[in-house]
């Protein structure tokens, strides 16, 4: 899903990181945010509804509609479409409101 | 708590042209970015702006953001940028409350403020809209050129304006199939320039049409769309289905301003400006002496007003602090100029009528 050739753009992908969702790992690159490595690597679904538990994917990619957001570090409500991948991260799908430990 | 001067929030082309503006002037500028990165919605945009050279045009958008950037950073630290910071309360005394890489929060207190907080895409009504694949056109147009991503293989996209066709083009370009492009007006609302080079390429751009529903479990696999007659109501027996699993939603943007609302300014439900916004005189000040509007937040137009709009509140806010460079009149001249030149034409009526209503 990454786009290799591009007429006008070139994309200097960064450092290869690891990070695991749901415990499965992962790669992406450095400069990119968890919402777009999770992309590449085929994932959509970030979240499920609070009330119906409907799937959630990311929406406006500008941190502004919460649809996006998942567990991270196990700090829940973290907005994917803005928060930058970190080496070790661990990523995973939030169901409902999530738990601020 | 830290006091300043001029505090400026969005780092936009409306926020940056703002800060280059004021700090030309002799003051001195925080920036508040919400994003890792500076640049509002231009990090993304490749393709090239229209307009006078004044505006960069002929110029990608991500280009000028790096053109505005530098020039920013030839004011050292008479402008700074913080970036993953939210401005999220704004309050009666100017205080603003700001939270940083979602740990900190602090209050920040200045003199005067712009507010060029930008907008937010609209999304429309429909069966299963809430599914995985379905995004704001703009969304996609950061996946793919801001991080190189495809958003999947196949994509319907709602709604023939300029967003809609612009990304439909910049899909194609990442190797994407674009199935159609639909809107529910009679008539294409794009520049015929970049519609053009979508029909060029074969794709239908359906009018009258809207999105009917969408269809998938999990993740988008189709959607079905159907004509509208005259009214806008769907005419029975004129669906189609088409075998997406991308759908880009383009139907406009709304003006995000609320923290101004939040402040007690005074606003307006405009439609030609596409949404509430704050009332403000012609030098992009609003109904509370100090606090200043400029981008998209004051109405939605083009990067290119953001732009002008940025420059003019920017040398308005910091005349208001004091700083009055000798070529005051003459910059503001300029810039009122640019705003009437961009806003001319039958294309600028509509904005023209809501600036009248939207009027201090």
């Amino acid at each position: 899903m990454r786009i290799t050739q591009h007429p006008i753009l070139n994309f200097d992908r960064g450092k290869e990181l690891h990070f695991t969702f749901n415990g499965q790992p992962m790669t992406g690159y450095e400069g990119e945010t968890v919402a777009a490595a999770l992309h590449a690597a085929g994932v959509k679904v970030l979240a499920k509804s609070l009330n119906l538990h409907r799937p959630r994917g990311f929406y406006c990619a500008i941190g502004n509609c919460a649809s996006c957001q998942m567990i991270v570090d196990g700090a829940p409500n973290v907005r994917t479409c803005i928060t930058l991948l970190r080496e070790g991260m661990r990523v995973e799908t939030q169901e409902g409101k999530g738990k601020i430990k | 708590m830290r006091e300043l001067e001029l505090l400026i929030i969005g780092s936009g082309p409306a926020g940056l042209c703002a800060a280059i503006s004021a700090a030309s002037s002799g003051a001195k500028v925080l920036i508040l970015e919400r994003s890792f990165q500076p640049g509002g919605q231009l990090i993304k945009q490749t393709h090239m702006f229209f307009g006078s050279e004044r505006q960069y045009a002929s110029h990608r958008g991500v280009d000028i953001a790096d053109i505005l950037l530098r020039r920013a950073a030839e004011f050292g630290d008479r402008i700074e940028l913080m970036l993953n910071a939210t401005a999220v309360g704004f309050y009666e005394d100017n205080v603003v409350t700001v939270l940083k890489d979602e740990k900190e929060y602090f209050k920040i207190k200045a003199k005067s403020i712009i507010c060029a907080t930008g907008a937010f895409e609209k999304s429309l009504a429909f069966p299963n809209n809430d599914l995985p694949g379905i995004y704001g056109a703009g969304a996609v147009q950061t996946l793919m050129n801001v991080y190189g991503v495809r958003p999947g293989n196949r994509v319907l996209m709602v709604g023939a304006g300029n967003i809609g066709v612009i990304v439909s083009y910049q899909l194609m370009q990442a190797g994407i199939q674009v199935a159609a492009v639909l809107d529910a007006a009679p008539r294409i609302g794009a520049y015929l320039v970049h519609a053009s080079k979508l029909a060029r390429m074969g794709v239908p751009i359906l009018c009258s049409h809207t999105i009917k529903e969408a269809i998938g479990t999990d993740c988008l696999e189709a959607a079905v769309v159907c004509r509208v007659d005259q009214r806008f109501r769907p005419i029975p027996g004129t669906e189609r289905r088409f075998d997406v699993d991308v759908m880009c939603v383009s139907v406009g943007l709304s003006p995000l301003n609320e923290l101004l609302a939040m402040r007690g300014a005074a606003m307006r439900y405009v439609p030609q400006l596409s949404g509430t916004v704050p009332l403000r005189t012609v030098d992009c000040e609003t109904s509370i002496p100090g606090i200043y509007v400029a981008g998209d937040a004051s109405g939605i137009e083009e990067a290119s007003s953001a732009m002008a709009e940025g420059y003019l509140a920017g040398l308005c806010a910091a005349a208001g602090l004091g700083h009055v460079p000798e070529d005051y009149g003459a910059r503001r001249q300029e810039y009122l100029g640019q705003l009437e030149d961009l806003r001319s034409g039958p294309v600028g009526d509509r904005i023209r009528a809501g600036m009248k209503l939207s009027a201090l």
